[in-house]
């Protein structure tokens, strides 16, 4: 806590580029993921194939995906942001396909026995209706990659894991549990505020 | 009206049509209860009405305007559509649910909030109560209330419902069958259900379809089919008990008055050769009394009866 005290301007510049860098990638993750997922959860086979790579693109580990990227894209902030993006990926793009392919089909027949043409379907019923399981992949993702950015400091992409490895390297203790409190209280912030927002969201939708 | 004319569906890679060269009509303001045994088509039949299911060959029209003419969207919010799941959205109030078709008609506000609360009235929910409800709100039977309410609010001339009560309890369905009956009739709409039950056709239906295997076995009046079922497979289809659903559908008066009077309560107004025959037996006579004195006797009953199934 000594060492907070003495560098304010660091700690937050850290904090700063930690969440420039979260929510960069989870923004380009969710941008991607979100349109694929709709255009392919009508198609079984196409959703089937996206649910599999999906799955498999979440087996990796953080680390490896970061590594993976330094000798095609270097280092620095932008190969940090593509590896985040990568990793939000998979839950939103799972939980989109799911959301829409487990939409109740009752309420979607009488909505087209009604007479609503295909986009007023999707955008008055499907997507609502598959709005708390796409929000919970949101989550997911959010709290994946606001862990996951704490690695970028591995490959230059700064953020509060450079805290934790200059702590190591200059056998600063303080300096590392600042940075390690912080990444960990993010990531429990993350999972909480969202979590919160999904009930939330979960009520409005099926009003249980 | 909605005139069939030789309507079929052949699905793709099935070795048999599912609706095979169907042709009946329901006159404007009348009823057709579509019946027949799981799998004969029934469900198809109907939804190629609004065409949920495209046709492969025949026509369907309805008001005499060809349904495949018009562009699929627009002709289903000229039709009524109600269906067992109900199937409201449930993200959206009762109200918002009801003014689906208006809101697609772009109706503007006003119009649409009288429009809810009328047809919330007419099926018996009162608007106040129940227009801000959520669907998880409500129970079974007034979730089906509210479907028909939705399938009405477009003023549609035309409604198409597909085993509408088959989900509600056995208690709250007759008494919805009841007032949708009434309902229907009253709004002078030309209806087409599809059911599997043939007590309920016989009761909603002024006419009844029944199909075997995707082709139509015997179209007629309720009445007429219990009397004289036009095959083996009908009489089989529609039970031992359809004496039974036929005296149900017969009023009293259409026996001869007999003035003797006889013991028990006399038959209310509208009753039927059933409650008739219901309660001769209940009280173990051969006679039952009229309301406005007189009776009328188990021989006429057996007499109208036999001469019903004259042919069977």
């Amino acid at each position: 806590m000594e060492w907070l005290r003495t560098h304010p301007g660091l700690f937050l510049g850290a904090v700063g580029d930690h969440l420039l860098l979260s929510l960069t990638g989870l923004a380009i993750g969710i941008a991607l993921a979100l349109p694929v997922g709709i255009a392919v959860a009508h198609r079984p086979r196409l959703a089937e194939a996206a649910i599999m790579i999906a799955g498999a693109l979440r087996t990796i580990p953080s680390l490896a995906v970061l590594a993976a990227l330094l000798p095609l894209l270097g280092v620095g902030f932008t190969p940090s942001v593509i590896a985040l993006a990568l990793l939000a990926l998979p839950p939103v793009l799972v939980n989109t396909v799911i959301g829409i392919r487990t939409a109740d089909p009752a309420a979607l027949d009488a909505a087209r026995g009604l007479g609503m043409t295909a986009t007023q379907r999707a955008m008055r019923v499907e997507l609502p209706l598959a709005a708390p399981l796409i929000f919970s992949g949101l989550r997911v993702a959010a709290v994946q990659v606001v862990s996951a950015a704490a690695l970028a400091t591995f490959i230059g992409g700064g953020g509060l894991g450079d805290l934790v490895t200059q702590g190591l390297a200059l056998l600063d203790t303080g300096r590392m549990l600042v940075g390690a409190i912080a990444i960990a209280l993010l990531a429990l912030g993350t999972e909480a505020a969202l979590g919160m927002l999904e009930r939330h969201l979960a009520v409005r939708v099926r009003g249980a | 009206m909605i005139a069939i004319e030789g309507l079929t569906k052949r699905w793709p890679g099935a070795d048999r049509a599912s609706v095979q060269d169907v042709t009946f009509a329901v006159a404007e303001g009348t009823s057709c209860a579509i019946i027949g045994p799981s799998g004969s088509g029934k469900t198809t039949l109907l939804r190629m009405v609004n065409r949920l299911v495209e046709p492969s060959a025949g026509t369907v029209r309805i008001g005499g305007e060809d349904a495949r003419a018009m562009e699929a969207t627009a002709l289903r919010r000229r039709i009524g559509y109600v269906i067992q799941e109900v199937g409201l959205f449930p993200h959206w109030d009762v109200a918002a649910n009801i003014a689906t078709v208006p809101a697609l008609l772009g109706w503007d506000r006003p119009r649409i909030r009288t429009r809810v609360e009328e047809v919330l009235a007419l099926v018996g929910l009162d608007p106040a109560r129940f227009a801000i409800r959520r669907p998880h709100e409500l129970s079974g039977g007034e979730r089906q209330r509210v479907g028909v309410a939705r399938a009405l609010a477009g003023d549609p001339p035309v409604l198409l419902m597909d085993e509408p009560f088959g989900a509600v309890d056995p208690v709250q369905r007759a008494r919805l069958q009841e007032e949708v009956l009434r309902l229907l009739r009253q709004l002078r709409k030309t209806v087409l259900l599809v059911t599997h039950d043939v007590a309920e056709a016989v009761r909603l239906g002024d006419a009844v379809a029944l199909l075997r295997d995707g082709r139509l076995v015997q179209h007629g009046p309720a009445a007429e089919m219990l009397a004289h079922p036009a095959d083996g497979f009908a009489t089989e289809f529609l039970g031992n008990d359809r004496m039974l659903l036929r005296l149900a559908l017969v009023p009293v008066a259409t026996l001869p008055r007999h003035a003797e009077p006889a013991p028990g309560p006399a038959l209310a107004e509208g009753a039927t050769l059933r409650d008739a025959l219901a309660q001769m037996l209940s009280g173990g006579t051969t006679t039952a009394p009229l309301t406005g004195g007189g009776s009328i006797t188990l021989a006429d009953l057996l007499a109208f009866a036999g001469g019903g199934m004259g042919r069977a």
